[in-house]
Order: C-alpha cells, then sequence, then structure tokens
C-alpha cells in the first residue's frame, strides 16, 4: 500500500504527470479525434468512465486473484480492458448513437489505448489500494480531459491561420503538444 | 490484395512504410522511452522479438482461430510473448528493466503489432510473415535510435554514454523531458515534409489546388 495522500495522488495523476503531455499515454486519441472540441471532450468523459472500471477491476484483480499467479498480470489485464471497452462500446451505441458515430474507431481503439492499460499497471507498480486507485483514475482521466480540450480549442483557432504546406497534418500537431507539454512541466515542482 | 515479391514485404517495413515515422503507429514508446540511445535499443529489441515471434504464431495458427474473436487472439498472443519478454528482460537486464519499467508491459497495446498481425499475418504464410515482422521490427528501431540519438546528443551531449563535446558543451536538458520527445518528433516529421515537397513539387501543387 503506498502513503501518498489522496490529494497528490489526484493532483499528480492530473497536472504534474499528465497522462498525455507528461507520459506519453493514449497518443492514439489525442492525435485523432482533437480535431473538435466537443468530440474531444466527449471522448475524454468516455476515457474517465472506462478507467474507473479498469482501476476498479485490476484491484479486484490483483487482490483476489493475481496474489499467487502474478506472471498472468498483463494477459489478465488485457483481457479485462477489452471486455470493459466492449461494455462501453455498447451502452454508448445505446444510448448515443450520434457520439457513437462522432467517435468511430476510436471507440474500440480504447483497447491498445495505452492510458487505460498503463493505468492499471502503474496502479499495480505503485501499490494503490481501493480508494487511491479510483481518485487516480479519476485524476488521470480528467488530464486526458483536459489535454484534449486544450489541443482541440488550439487545433481549432489554427484552423484558420495560414500555416506552410510541409507543418500541414501530424508535425504541427506534434509540436503543438511539445510546447503544450513545456507548459505543463512548470507544475512540475509543486509535488 | 496486390501482390508483393518477399522481399518487397521485408524491405517495406523499414522505409517506405515506417511504422513509427509514417504511420504513426507505436507512439507511445517512440516518445516515451527513447530519452537515451540505450534505452530506445532495449525497447526496440524487446519490441522486436515480441512482433516477430507473434507473426510467426499467427500465421501459422490462421487456420484454427475462428474469425469473430480473432482480434482477441491476436492480443493474447502479442501478451504472452510480452510477457516472455518482460521475464526475460528482468532475468538479463535488469537495469534496463528498472529504466523502461511499465513501458514493457506497454508493449502489449503498440497498435503496430496489433496491426501487422491483422493487415499481413492473418493472411500471409509463416516465412511471408516473419519477413514482414522483421523489416517491420528494423523500421520501428530505426525510428527508435534516430529519436534516442537527437535526443541524448543534445539533450546529454554524449552519444550510448560516450561524450561526444567535451565538458564545455551545455547540455539542451529540453530534449531529455517529455516535451523534448513531442519537439523532436515533430521536427523529424517537418523535415521529412519539407523533403517530400522539394521530391515531388508538381504533385503538391495538384493537392493543393484540390485541398
Amino acid at each position: 500500500m503506498s502513503d501518498q495522500t489522496l490529494f497528490s495522488i489526484f493532483f499528480s495523476a492530473m497536472i504534474v504527470n499528465n497522462f498525455t503531455l507528461a507520459m506519453f499515454l493514449g497518443l492514439c486519441p489525442f492525435m485523432g479525434v482533437s480535431a473538435r472540441v466537443e468530440t474531444a471532450l466527449r471522448m475524454g468523459l468516455a476515457n474517465i468512465f472506462v478507467l474507473v472500471l479498469t482501476s476498479l477491476s485490476a484491484w479486484f484483480l490483483n487482490t483476489f486473484v493475481l496474489e499467487s499467479f502474478p506472471f498472468l498480470r498483463i494477459i489478465s489485464f488485457i483481457i479485462v480492458v477489452a471486455s470493459l471497452v466492449q461494455i462501453v462500446e455498447m451502452v454508448v451505441k445505446k444510448l448515443s448513437p450520434t457520439l457513437f458515430r462522432q467517435l468511430g474507431i476510436f471507440l474500440p481503439l480504447m483497447t491498445t489505448n495505452c492510458a487505460i492499460f498503463g493505468l492499471a499497471i502503474f496502479q499495480t507498480n505503485r501499490g494503490y489500494g481501493f480508494l487511491q486507485g479510483i481518485v487516480f483514475a479519476v485524476g488521470a482521466g480528467l488530464g486526458l480531459t483536459l489535454a484534449l480540450v486544450l489541443m482541440a480549442s488550439i487545433r481549432e483557432s489554427i484552423e484558420f491561420s495560414d500555416v506552410p504546406g510541409i507543418a500541414k497534418g501530424t508535425g504541427l500537431v506534434l509540436i503543438i503538444a511539445g510546447t503544450l507539454s513545456l507548459a505543463f512541466m512548470g507544475f512540475a515542482g509543486m509535488l | 490484395m496486390r501482390k508483393t515479391t518477399p522481399s518487397q514485404d521485408f524491405i517495406r517495413g523499414i522505409w517506405k512504410e515506417n511504422p513509427v515515422l509514417i504511420q504513426m503507429l507505436g507512439l507511445c514508446p517512440a516518445l516515451a522511452v527513447t530519452n537515451t540511445v540505450k534505452n530506445a535499443l532495449a525497447m526496440s529489441a524487446a519490441t522486436f522479438f515480441v512482433i516477430c515471434c507473434s507473426s510467426v504464431l499467427v500465421s501459422s495458427c490462421k487456420r484454427f482461430i475462428p474469425n469473430e474473436v480473432r482480434i482477441s487472439a491476436y492480443i493474447l498472443v502479442i501478451a504472452t510473448f510480452v510477457t516472455l519478454a518482460d521475464m526475460m528482460l528482468q532475468a538479463y537486464a535488469p537495469v534496463q528493466h528498472k529504466e523502461l519499467g511499465a513501458f514493457i508491459a506497454l508493449i502489449v497495446v503498440n497498435c503496430m503489432i496489433l496491426g501487422r498481425q491483422e493487415a499481413f499475418s492473418a493472411k500471409n504464410n509463416v516465412f511471408r510473415s516473419l519477413l514482414d515482422a522483421v523489416g517491420t521490427g528494423i523500421g520501428f528501431t530505426i525510428a527508435l535510435v534516430m529519436m534516442g540519438g537527437f535526443r541524448e546528443i543534445l539533450g546529454t551531449g554524449s552519444f550510448l554514454e560516450y561524450s561526444l563535446f567535451g565538458p564545455n558543451f551545455e547540455p539542451w536538458v529540453v530534449m531529455v523531458l517529455p516535451a523534448g520527445g513531442f519537439l523532436t518528433l515533430g521536427f523529424i516529421l517537418l523535415a521529412m515534409g519539407y523533403f517530400e515537397q522539394r521530391r515531388k513539387p508538381a504533385k503538391t501543387e495538384k493537392a493543393e489546388q484540390a485541398a
């Protein structure tokens, strides 16, 4: 059990060690669905939901199952993540077909979203308990959403500016991400 | 699907369809562990092992995998080999294992590996899948070592921990920080875009008129 306070876990996951900008997790949706603010926001919310569920399941597996089979950790985590994403996909399809279409391929791709799998692994490595895990997941999810929304708003306003031909596309997005990451580094000494 | 020769299968992944620089797959490890060349090499070696073994296994078992559950089956195969790679690194290179930390486990969710299984190994024989996997693995290694090289040379003034510029060099600390990863890849892509534009001026103009 880690002895970090809940607040420091939350703040560290959300701002200081932001999953996308400081640890490079979840880059696929960061590049893919960050063109519109609204879609980015919804993608972020879907991510928070899956992250919390993953954290719960990872805690359950760690406490009751994996103690005697530590070598099965990677395999069992990926199965849990894959089935969770499947469930979320079905729920979203039922509740909001519009959102389902907007997110498109990035919803099933959440299975191979490093952020979700990474959360389970980091939580295990740092030995977070039940409550710490949930707080970590919410913090990480909010951090992802923050990064996505920031990126989307920058890209929305850059759409109308005259960008040189070679910089169109991913190159520019990466350099903006680098600048954002530099900005987030300002928080580094806080905890 | 277009027919390709075995040598094309091999060469394609190295540069023309480089997984990181052209297809933008597997970005997470490419940015996260390339702060030194040594880490980049360890990561590439682990990924290389996983992609080759999974390609061979998937292409030899493709007849027994039902179409509906193929993605889950591929992920299970990949997860098995990642577990193996994780344990081997822990046993033979504990220092590197500690340095790379959770990112070894994260090879499971590297889209590049799953992508090759779905796009190639599931449809081709063992030999050609192996060639394809080796080519893609080499392409991945090239991209990672290139990024690791830039970041280590500028960020610490050394290459593979061998000092290059002497004691008077002021290191660009930003390059070994997370931001440096984004910036390095961004500038590499810009440079590639520049050369592409110079090579095909006519084609780019057409594309711009269409856009």
